[in-house]
């Protein structure tokens, strides 16, 4: 630390570890690490909605764990592993999550979409075959305007599936629609 | 170039039932890859060398006159580069030319908590912070409006001078036929009163804009806007520099639902102190600040007379609505007839009174939001309904089946209605809900509401008066075979990127991929009016299909040279060019862009679009007309707790005619949106002031600026849904494809509280029903009294004399009786008989520039 000194107070200087990569920073000691994150190290993947841990869409892995990154200070992660939207891919390869997000709808304007993939991508590394109800537990810190919802939990079992090598997917319905000559069928809600 | 012979065989006729080869598909949005990977860029995630950020210092009361802004505590700190008042910025601005009111940051006056002030610039996000809050104003209190009621009391001092009468903005009445002979007519006449409260977009994306100084004076601004050719013209008139020295970015938006389709104070300022700094200036909102940007929902009060023969036909129709409009005109104006326009598009009403007045209020002002003006009176007519099936005797979807309005027909108030489904939509659903079987049948506690709904397909008229195209596209193709898109249009996550990719791509027999699109850019891509009014699939789709067809022809025409066959032959296919008996003697697509760069040189074609001309004359006829009208039908499954009042939706069936769905991923997420952001309004959403006690200055403040607090359905909320798409191409639509976006919202807010009312057996009048209301109205019912909650006074609103416009069944002629000899508003690009002549010339609606 033979630069400390050349420090003004009130800042802070640390290597963090995001998506593997080491990114050395200089940063106001109370500053978060959702906008360190966008301003010091570039990544503006992770976004704010409230910046009062409100809506979950600046929601990251922190030692592998779903974390607010509006909540969190960048000096309370300074020997913690971060992970971020940017890191998901493996090389120019999309993420099951990412895959089935795409193709799916689970994003439209995309913007609580890196939140909503990192706390999925949690939930799914502890199980990788949930039922309804887990997703829907694990995303209750989300919010979306967009899509109503739906398309984000069958997106996380799709996921979830293709991770497993498992071929299920979404009904057809979920494709093109249901089909409106059909009767009406007892569901459970 | 010549006039382009028309090759007819070329491709396919895409307008007839042939098979399409990409639309229709579940392709992958064409910006999903971005949206999942965080590459997307919203304005906030721009960044520049030396870029400055900006606060703005935000009126802390409702309504005073500016004593004193001192910003010398704030230039003395260290990192601020500068301010601005008001004074600097005088030109007033505003989305409507009728109600240009708004100043950049206020002048004199404030008029409502939120109103900004100044702005300041610093090195820092931090440091703007800090001196936002040393600066200091004075102000001296003027007394404050909070509601519709309040502002027709209070016609002194006017918010605004331009007001109709006092502190009432707007005033509308038109009549339609004889009213009050169809009145006479009608074997049982029913009113209701009810009311919408007003709420928020609430877009996850905070709005955001930077301002970049440029080269020779010029200056760009990237905005979070669904908007950027009305930013555009804001931003000329309040900088006072010619627009061809501006140049507008829309960046993607992140969410918009009409939230950023004003042009808005934060824009100008960050425009004008990059001029004024020499540096990238930026704001970004906090979400409180979001709250008070607005323009959502108005609340409305409605007042609904309807008459019914036995059999349940109407026979007349008188509604009354109040909005509240908040402190600027914003798209009041057009809000004011929207609570009114659109009533007659579903069922047949022959004769129609709408009167309709806008109040100005000390509160954020209220604009457009996903259905604009129409889910109110929606919501209001559709429970109405349901009341007078229950005293006909009739089954609510029978009484709306036996009223649809024909297809190919005008309304009362002159709309042309043209491909109408509304009866396969009430089919679907009355199917799908088992309707027959269940509804009035359920245990105590569960029921079934139905209701419809339908909205444009892109409004009419532009938002200023001009005759030149609302949609235009530009295609440059060379060599490569890579085909470059350029168009206007502003993606907000609805995917109008995936449609105007997928139409060039399905003309021109190529691949998403081998497309680049260039969006919303009013430097380098043709005027788009934006993303509002359900208007990009019909207008950017025409535009996008014109010029593609017109690519089409062009290389067809070297194809067929080169190969020696005739242009009629030709397919394009599978990458490929080829005539349709060899498909093996073509030319991959590329080979024959050369072919044709080689014959005709730099190969590009444009496309535009406007809307036919509706057959109304009189004046508020320009609010209502579409091309065309999409359709929607819902059935809502309730479970109350009679205890509690507290209820679930238990599931939705939601049908729309949609013409023909563009992607049916996209376009299914489209409706179960609207159906969730329905939700929301019929159940929770409110945007509520309250007033401070008098020794806390008595401001009229938001009750709750906040995601947590403003209630919003969350993953656990949401019912489970079964949507239908009724695909019956319509031959006004491009590909046949209708708006899906805004009209899928419309039925939900009435479905539910007709379903409350089946399920146990109390009528909700207003939104959001929450269980507090059910309680009172189970409460009222178990005293023996009328289990109604809602409203039960309307105001005394004096709106004028009525303009009386005969009904085409009168023998009308679209004109108002006693109308002063309409000579038509003249605008730089003419009137509109000159624009008719020129389109008579070219003997087609849509305008052709090649």
């Amino acid at each position: 630390m033979a630069t400390a000194t050349a420090l003004p107070t009130g800042f802070t200087a640390a290597v963090l570890r995001v998506n593997g990569d080491e990114y050395p920073v200089v940063f106001p000691t109370h500053h978060t690490l959702l906008e360190v994150l966008r301003e010091q190290c570039g990544l503006t993947g992770t976004k704010h909605g409230c910046e009062l841990g409100e809506c979950g869409a600046c929601a990251v892995r922190v030692d592998g764990e779903a974390v607010l990154s509006c909540l969190k200070l960048a000096v309370e992660v300074r020997d913690s592993e971060v992970e971020t939207v940017e890191g998901l891919q493996d090389g120019n390869e999309l993420h099951p999550l990412q895959r089935a997000f795409a193709d799916f709808g689970a994003a439209q304007c995309g913007y609580c979409t890196p939140g909503i993939l990192m706390v999925a991508n949690a939930l799914l590394d502890r199980n990788d075959d949930p039922e309804d109800a887990e997703i829907y537990e694990a995303l209750s810190g989300n919010l979306c305007r967009c899509t109503g919802y739906h398309r984000i939990v069958t997106a996380v079992r799709w996921a979830g599936a293709m991770a497993r090598g498992d071929d299920w997917r979404p009904p057809e319905e979920d494709f093109h629609g249901a089909d409106s000559q059909a009767p009406h069928a007892e569901r459970s809600g | 170039m010549a006039a382009n012979p028309k090759v007819e065989a070329v491709g396919r006729d895409l307008r007839s039932g042939e098979e399409y080869r990409l639309i229709g598909t579940a392709f992958r949005r064409v910006d999903g890859r971005a949206k999942v990977t965080g590459r997307t860029q919203f304005a906030d995630d721009l960044d520049f060398p030396r870029m400055a950020y900006v606060k703005l210092v935000r009126s802390t009361v409702p309504h005073a006159r500016i004593r004193n802004i001192d910003l010398s505590a704030a230039l003395a700190m260290d990192g601020v580069l500068g301010t601005l008042v008001g004074a600097e910025l005088p030109d007033k601005f505003g989305i409507l030319p009728v109600s240009e009111d708004e100043h950049a940051l206020a002048v004199d006056t404030v008029r409502f908590v939120g109103d900004p002030v100044a702005a300041v610039a610093a090195v820092s996000e931090d440091i703007a912070h800090e001196a936002a809050l040393a600066v200091k104003v004075e102000y001296e209190l003027l007394p404050s409006i909070s509601s519709f009621d309040e502002a027709l009391r209070t016609p002194e001092p006017q918010m605004h001078d331009y007001a109709d009468d006092g502190n009432i903005h707007k005033k509308v009445s038109l009549k339609f036929g004889d009213v009050e002979e169809g009145f006479e007519e009608a074997d049982m006449i029913l009113e209701d009163t009810c009311y919408f409260e007003g709420n928020t977009h609430l877009a996850m994306e905070q709005h955001s804009a930077v301002g970049v100084p440029e080269d020779a004076g010029r200056v760009t601004v990237y905005s979070s806007t669904q908007t950027p050719h009305y930013v555009h013209r804001a931003l000329t008139k309040v900088l006072g520099l010619p627009a061809s020295r501006i140049r507008v970015v829309a960046c993607s938006n992140g969410g918009g639902f009409g939230g950023k389709s004003d042009p808005f104070n934060h824009e100008m300022v960050v425009a004008k102190l990059a001029l004024k700094l020499g540096r990238p200036c930026k704001v970004t909102l906090t979400r409180e600040e979001v709250f008070y940007c607005h323009r959502g929902r108005h609340p409305v009060l409605m007042h609904l007379k309807t008459g019914f023969k036995e059999d349940g036909s109407i026979t007349s129709q008188h509604l009354r609505t109040a909005l509240d409009g908040g402190a600027f005109g914003s798209y009041g104006v057009a809000s004011t007839y929207y609570t009114g326009a659109l009533q007659t598009t579903t069922y047949r009403i022959p004769n129609y009174w709408f009167e309709g007045a806008r109040a100005f209020t000390n509160k954020p002002p209220c604009g457009p939001k996903r259905g604009h003006g129409t889910p109110q009176p929606r919501f209001a007519f559709e429970v109405h309904l349901d009341k007078a099936a229950h005293h006909l005797g009739i089954d609510p979807a029978e009484l709306r089946l036996r009223n649809l309005q024909p297809p190919d027909s005008v309304t009362a108030n002159w709309l042309r209605i043209g491909l109408i489904e509304l009866r396969e939509c009430i089919e679907a659903v009355v199917r799908g809900s088992g309707w027959k079987e269940r509804y009035g049948k359920l245990p105590e506690g569960r029921g079934l509401g139905l209701a419809c709904g339908a909205y444009l397909c892109g409004a009419g008229l532009p938002i200023y008066w001009n005759h030149m195209p609302q949609s235009g596209v530009q295609i440059k193709l060379d060599r490569s075979g890579c085909v470059a898109v350029f168009c206007g249009e502003t993606e907000i996550g609805q995917g109008s990127d995936s449609v105007l990719a997928a139409i060039v791509a399905e003309v021109l027999g190529i691949e998403l991929e081998d497309i680049r699109l260039c969006v919303g850019d009013t430097d380098l891509t043709p005027v788009d009016l934006g993303s509002y009014s359900s208007r990009v699939t019909m207008m950017v789709g025409h535009a996008a299909m014109q010029a593609a067809e017109r690519a089409r022809d062009i290389i067809a025409r070297a194809v067929a040279a080169q190969l020696r066959v005739s242009e009629t032959e030709l397919v394009f296919a599978d990458r490929r060019v080829f005539p349709a008996g060899d498909p093996d003697d073509g030319l991959d697509f590329s080979a024959a862009v050369v072919a044709a760069e080689a014959r005709y040189g730099t190969l590009g074609t444009t496309g535009s679009y406007i809307p036919p001309r509706a057959p109304g004359r009189y004046r508020g006829a320009g609010v209502g007309p579409s091309p065309t009208y999409s359709y929607s039908a819902a059935v809502v499954e309730v479970e109350v707790d009679p205890q509690t009042g507290v209820y679930d939706c238990r599931h939705v069936w939601m049908a729309h005619d949609i013409g023909q769905a563009i992607n049916p991923v996209l376009a299914l997420g489209q409706i179960e949106g609207s159906i969730y952001m329905g939700l929301g309004e019929a159940m929770m959403e409110e945007q509520v002031f309250r007033r401070l006690p008098k020794k806390l200055s008595a401001a009229l403040v938001h009750k709750m600026p906040s995601l947590l607090e403003y209630k919003s359905p969350g993953f656990h909320d949401m019912p489970g849904i079964t949507s239908y798409m009724i695909e019956s191409r319509d031959e006004r639509a491009p590909m046949g494809a209708k708006e899906v976006g805004q009209g899928p919202l419309l039925p939900i807010m009435p479905a539910v509280v007709n379903a409350i009312f089946d399920a146990v057996g109390v009528r909700v009048d207003q939104v959001p029903a929450t269980p507090e209301l059910i309680l009172k109205g189970l409460e009222a019912k178990a005293r023996g009294r009328p289990a109604r909650v809602g409203p039960t006074r309307f105001p005394r609103v004096d709106y004028g004399t009525p303009v009386e416009v005969p009904t085409p069944e009168q023998g009308g002629d679209g004109r108002a009786r006693h109308d002063p000899k309409h000579r038509g508003l003249r605008s730089a690009s003419g009137t509109m008989k000159d624009r008719d002549e020129a389109l008579k010339e070219r003997r087609s609606a849509t305008l052709t520039t090649a």
